[in-house]
C-alpha cells in the first residue's frame, strides 16, 4: 500500500511524532531539554543522522543481506555520527560540549535504527528522505517544547544562542523560578504533561 | 557458502567506506577543533593566569619536541621581557586525565600559576577544582626543584576535602610540568631569545 509523499512526511509532525506518539527515543529527550536551545541542537543533529543513513540504507537495501542487516545499519549509523561528532566540534563546540555523552549516544537511539529496520529497508530513496526528515524535524520541535516548557517554568527566561527572547519575571512581576522542572524529575513531568495535552487534543 | 560470501562482502566493503570516511573527516576537521579548543577552552585558562601580560600569550606560542610528544608553550611577556611560559600536562583523575595549564616564571624558577582545563570529575566535588580559585592559587609560587603533593603525601596543597583523588592528579600534573620544564629548559631558553 503506497501511501503519498507527503503523508511520509508529516506524520513525524503529528500523528508519529517520536517522543509522543511513539514513546521512542526518551534518553535525550528527558536528558538535554533543560534549555530550547539543548533541545533543538540535539533534534537537528538527530534529523541529520536520521536523513543520511535512511537515504543510504534505502540506496542499498537491495545489497545488504538480511541476515547481517542489523549489523550494516549500525555502521552506516555510526558513521554519520561520528560525522556530526566532529562537525560540531569544529563548528559549534560550546553546544557539543553542553551535550556532551548525549551526540555520540544517537548511535543507540531507537528512533534512528527503527526509521532504518522499519522504513528505509523497505522503501525507495525519495520517500525514505520525506521519511527522515519528517520523523527528524518532529524529533526536533518535541524537543523544542519540551525544552521551552522547561526553561520558562524552571528558569523565567527563554534563550536561544544567547538572546533572550522572553522573560516571565519581566511579564509576572514577582515569579519565582520553579527549579523543580530544570531537574531530572521535572523532565518525566513535563513530559507526562505534554502527552497528556496531546492526547486530549487528539481524541475523537 | 554464496550467502556467506555475499555478507563479508558487504560488511567489509561497507566498513572500510566508512573507515575512509571518517578518516577524511577527521583530517578535515582537525585544525579547525583544534583551534576551537585554544579559543574556547585553552585560551581563556592561559589569559586568566596570565592577567596583565603585555602581549597575547595564545598569539606568541612555540612547539617543541618531548621524547615522542610535542608540547605547545604559550610565552606570556610583562612589561615587554618574556617571563612566563605556560604549557598544559595531564594528571590521571577520578573520572579520567585532569588537563591542567601550567605557567613556569623562567625569571624565578618557580610556578606562575596553574588552571584546570578539560576534566571529567564529578560535580561539586573534584571538579571545583576548576571552580575554586582558593585551590588552583595555592600552586603559584611553589618551586619547580621537589615534587608538588598534597599536605597528606607531605607536599603543601591543601586537597579538596571529598577529592583527594582529583587534587592528587592535580599535584602529579604540576610535578610533571617541572619535570617537562627540566628537560627541555636549554630549549625553551634558546626559544624565548629568538622571539621578537
Amino acid at each position: 500500500m503506497a501511501k503519498s509523499l507527503a503523508h511520509e512526511f508529516f506524520k513525524g509532525f503529528w500523528e508519529e511524532v517520536p517522543p509522543f506518539r511513539l514513546v521512542l527515543g526518551l534518553c535525550p529527550v528527558l536528558g538535554v531539554t533543560t534549555k530550547i536551545q539543548f533541545g533543538i541542537g540535539m533534534g537537528l543533529a538527530t534529523t541529520f543522522v536520521l536523513v543520511c543513513s535512511n537515504i543510504l540504507i534505502s540506496m542499498l537495501r537491495n545489497l545488504i543481506p538480511s541476515k547481517v542487516r542489523i549489523a550494516c545499519f549500525i555502521i552506516i549509523v555510526a558513521t554519520f555520527v561520528t560525522v556530526v561528532e566532529l562537525m560540531m566540534q569544529a563548528f559549534t563546540y560550546g553546544l557539543f560540549k553542553q551535550l556532551g555523552v548525549f551526540i555520540p549516544l544517537i548511535v543507540v537511539n531507537c528512533i534512528v535504527l527503527g526509521r532504518a529496520e522499519a522504513f528505509a529497508s523497505k522503501n525507495n530513496v525519495i520517500m525514505s528522505t520525506a521519511d527522515g526528515l519528517g520523523i527528524g524535524m518532529g524529533y526536533t520541535l518535541a524537543l523544542a517544547a519540551l525544552g521551552s516548557v522547561r526553561e520558562l517554568l524552571g528558569a523565567g527566561t527563554l534563550t536561544v544562542w544567547g538572546d533572550p527572547i522572553l522573560n516571565l519575571s519581566s511579564i509576572f512581576p514577582g515569579f519565582q523560578p520553579f527549579k523543580f522542572m530544570i531537574q531530572a524529575p521535572g523532565a518525566f513531568v513535563g513530559l507526562g504533561l505534554l502527552l497528556c495535552v496531546m492526547n486530549m487534543v487528539g481524541k475523537k | 557458502m554464496r550467502e556467506m560470501i555475499k555478507m563479508i562482502l558487504v560488511l567489509t566493503i561497507l566498513s572500510t567506506v566508512s573507515g575512509g570516511l571518517l578518516a577524511y573527516v577527521k583530517v578535515g576537521t582537525k585544525d579547525r577543533i583544534d583551534n576551537q579548543v585554544l579559543q574556547l577552552v585553552k585560551g581563556p585558562a592561559i589569559r586568566s593566569i596570565l592577567a596583565g601580560a603585555s602581549n597575547d600569550p595564545v598569539a606568541d606560542r612555540f612547539t617543541l619536541p618531548d621524547g615522542e610528544n610535542e608540547i605547545e608553550f604559550f610565552v606570556g611577556k610583562f612589561d615587554g621581557q618574556p617571563k612566563t611560559v605556560v604549557f598544559e600536562t595531564f594528571g590521571k583523575g577520578y573520572g579520567g586525565d585532569v588537563g591542567l595549564m601550567v605557567a613556569v616564571d623562567v625569571t624565578q624558577n618557580q610556578i606562575y600559576g596553574v588552571e584546570v582545563t578539560t576534566h571529567s570529575e564529578t560535580a561539586g566535588l573534584g571538579a571545583r577544582a576548576k571552580e575554586d580559585p582558593a585551590f588552583a592559587a595555592q600552586f603559584k609560587g611553589q618551586p619547580l626543584t621537589k615534587p608538588i603533593q598534597v599536605s597528606g603525601d607531605g607536599g603543601s596543597i591543601n586537597a579538596l576535602s571529598g577529592a583527594t583523588i582529583t587534587s592528587r592528579a592535580v599535584c602529579d600534573a604540576a610535578t610533571e610540568a617541572t619535570q617537562v620544564y627540566d628537560r627541555l629548559k636549554p630549549q625553551i631558553e634558546d626559544k624565548l631569545k629568538s622571539l621578537p
